[in-house]
């Protein structure tokens, strides 16, 4: 007897994967806003070999790109209620998602920063541009410009592998197709349409990406 | 029944073995898979060219754990009963074949076309200047992220967890339900990834630094 697909008992949830679908997204959105800004002080410190700091960084970004997401998430949401730390199925999805890019995104940003030559300091130096002026116009944005595509996918990445916070039921996109092929038993339809829905979210956000980069980094309006 | 600190890990280097034999399996089967993939993905076909890039750009462009739970399910609808193990090989390996593919598509291009252009002058077949010019240059770049991505395909081996296959995570899991001591046995976990992980990223590191050094 051959299988007979029917989606319609999921396309009658299509409500529930629409709202999992946002959560990813928000969490997306809040884990690059604040991954991005531990990469950008990580990528500072390492580059300029600020001490001692410069060698936490180092350990943290080392920890964190060796050992897997789903184990971080663990962690971070079984693991810390031991030290006094308890934090929410959301929240430990975010705090493992920052952690996870700030330490990727060091890396990346480092790479851009020591891709910068010395003469631009110095250049902007004689151009009697401040300290900060310089940091941001001269090292910060053409390094991000730099490595954009390589931070861009990285980003992609963090959300996809976001799927794992189900594991905490935090309510995201997976979560929602667990629980509703959960009801209907209609595993492969559900998890068909969800995986369809990520590979959308994950060419929309590439795009939204590149469309920010050139925006915002290479100055083209 | 009590646990002595031995007793967690020992559990747990059990666990650390199916998650280094399924790292293994992954990435000998993804490799020879992905090489197929970068023929079909460079060949002159443009429909093969297609289909290999819509592969590619699928195990890229979702998350891994729904390529477990598509598998897993999938091969259920064809009456076969599938094991997690089973599963959890099949997808990391489609997962690794796709990203295997795309890394080593992008050292191949990085040859230049003289080489292309002077091999196929001397007659030789496509295969034939895959075979004796471009792969054996494209393989010298190819080891350093090759290596690197083997760091990936570790980790992702954590997520089978989630089907039931029972690797260092699940181990981890299951230890800390009975122990009541998460902290310690998700530290633990980390631990052992980060053992099997770090050298491979070293040596990465270093067979980078080595290539684009001075020779």
């Amino acid at each position: 007897m051959a299988y007979q697909f029917d989606f319609a008992p999921v396309l009658a949830q299509a409500d529930l994967l629409l709202k999992g679908a946002l959560f990813t997204l928000q969490l997306t959105v809040v884990g690059t806003v604040l991954g991005l800004a531990i990469g950008v002080l990580g990528a500072v410190v390492r580059a300029w070999r600020l001490q001692p700091f410069s060698a936490v960084f180092g350990v943290y970004v080392e920890l964190i790109r060796n050992t897997p997401f789903l184990v971080q998430l663990f962690f971070i949401f079984f693991g810390l209620p031991a030290l006094g730390v308890r934090l929410s199925e959301w929240e430990a999805a975010v705090l493992a998602m920052v952690i996870n890019l700030g330490a990727y995104s060091t890396e990346i940003i480092r790479a851009g920063i020591m891709a910068i030559p010395k003469g631009q300091l110095e250049a902007a130096a004689a151009l009697a541009m401040s300290r900060f002026e310089a940091f941001r116009h001269v090292i910060l944005q053409p390094a991000l410009a730099k490595v954009w595509p390589a931070l861009s996918s990285q980003i992609v990445i963090v959300m996809l592998g976001s799927a794992v916070c189900s594991q905490i039921a935090t309510e995201e996109l997976s979560f929602a197709a667990n629980f509703i092929q959960s009801r209907n038993f209609r595993a492969f339809e559900t998890y068909l349409l969800t995986t369809l829905l990520y590979l959308l979210m994950a060419i929309g956000v590439r795009q939204l990406l590149a469309w920010l980069g050139q925006r915002w980094l290479m100055g083209r309006r | 029944m009590d646990f002595t600190l031995w007793d967690i890990v020992r559990n747990l280097l059990t666990g650390l073995q199916w998650t280094l034999l399924l790292s293994l399996v992954a990435f000998v089967c993804g490799g020879v898979a992905g090489l197929l993939l970068l023929l079909a993905r460079i060949s002159e076909n443009p429909y093969l060219r297609g289909l290999a890039r819509g592969y590619i750009e699928l195990f890229q462009g979702t998350p891994l754990l729904m390529q477990l739970f598509m598998v897993f399910f999938g091969i259920a609808l064809f009456g076969i009963d599938v094991s997690a193990w089973m599963a959890a090989a099949i997808a990391l390996t489609l997962f690794t074949s796709a990203f295997l593919a795309e890394i080593w598509r992008g050292c191949v291009e990085s040859i230049g076309r003289g080489q292309w252009e002077a091999s196929g002058s001397l007659a030789l077949s496509r295969l034939e200047q895959l075979r004796y010019v471009i792969l054996p240059q494209a393989m010298r770049i190819a080891i350093a992220p090759t290596v690197g991505f083997s760091v990936q395909v570790v980790k992702g081996t954590a997520v089978t967890s989630i089907i039931g296959f029972t690797e260092l995570t699940k181990t981890g899991g299951m230890l800390a339900n009975a122990t009541f001591e998460p902290f310690l046995t998700y530290g633990l976990v980390a631990v052992g990834y980060f053992i099997l992980c770090y050298p491979l990223s070293l040596s990465a590191r270093y067979l980078e630094r080595r290539l684009h050094g001075p020779a």
